[in-house]
């Protein structure tokens, strides 16, 4: 009974939320010694990840549900768009052992 | 299985038993040899994948295998002149290369898919042992701290071959 006083104004809220558009950012993950770090990283849709392959070896980041795959030469610096919303698991595919964890919010 | 298996416990103890043959741990020197010569015997199984494998996966592992030892090798390279290092020749890398030109010599008589899952399975193989000579022979032997990091590198690139191999060859079946 009393909630529904709040409710208009939940719904308000929540609506506000979803339409402005959250501010994109640049998000930066390295790679040195076969490592991604920072091994857990929080995202938005649109966020923009910039990977920096510190190694002498190539590496990929792919996510496990097919989400995205993006390679990372030696020595290089690549940038990618996140697009789907998710806690995507990826890792290297030349080197399997090399885990993380992204995690997409809308 | 059974081949893969006793090659894989053979090289493991013809490791262990040129090394004990010395009477003392390997020196910096002959780490430094052992390390590129594994590199090398890869690097040539992997040219002779890109040539014999009829799997365009395994080709393309080939490749990964031709490309991160060669990377590899080539860092060891640049240590060994930074440190004015000679590597030097030993009992161990010579076993290493007797193997592998009998193992190349093996798979050269294979074909088609035969080949393909013989070679994966010797580089599962392989990486077992040389990680596991890594693990507990070479980097607990490195008295240089740059060669003992550039040798857990190593370790960690070669699991990664490992497990890699392992993927490629779950996929073939």
């Amino acid at each position: 009974m009393r909630s529904g006083r709040y409710l208009p104004l939940v719904a308000t809220l929540l609506l506000g939320a979803a339409v402005v558009p959250a501010h994109a950012t640049t998000i930066q993950i390295t790679i040195d010694n076969l490592v991604f770090a920072p091994a857990e990283v929080s995202a938005k849709v649109g966020d923009t990840i910039e990977w920096t392959n510190k190694d002498v070896f190539a590496h990929t980041a792919t996510a496990r549900n097919g989400d995205f795959d993006v390679a990372t030469p030696p020595k290089q610096t690549v940038t990618s768009v996140l697009t789907k919303v998710g806690s995507v698991e990826y890792y290297c595919r030349y080197h399997p052992n090399m885990k993380a964890v992204l995690t997409i919010a809308p | 299985m059974f081949i893969r298996l006793s090659a894989a416990i053979a090289a493991l103890s013809l490791l262990g038993s040129a090394a004990l043959a010395q009477g003392a741990k390997p020196t910096d020197p002959q780490i430094a040899h052992i390390a590129y010569t594994a590199g090398v015997i890869d690097i040539n199984a992997a040219k002779q994948a890109i040539a014999k494998a009829s799997s365009k996966d395994v080709k393309a592992f080939a490749q990964d295998m031709v490309r991160d030892h060669e990377a590899v090798n080539k860092q060891a390279l640049d240590l060994v002149k930074k440190l004015k290092v000679t590597p030097e020749d030993n009992d161990t890398s010579k076993t290493l290369s007797k193997q592998a030109t009998e193992k190349l010599a093996e798979l050269d008589k294979l074909k088609g898919a035969e080949y393909d899952k013989a070679y994966l399975a010797n580089e599962v193989a392989y990486h077992k042992t040389v990680n596991s000579a890594l693990e507990t022979q070479l980097i607990p032997s490195a008295s240089n701290a740059e060669l003992k990091s550039l040798l857990q590198t190593g370790l960690k690139i070669f699991q990664g071959h490992q497990q890699h191999a392992e993927q490629v060859a779950a996929k073939l079946k």
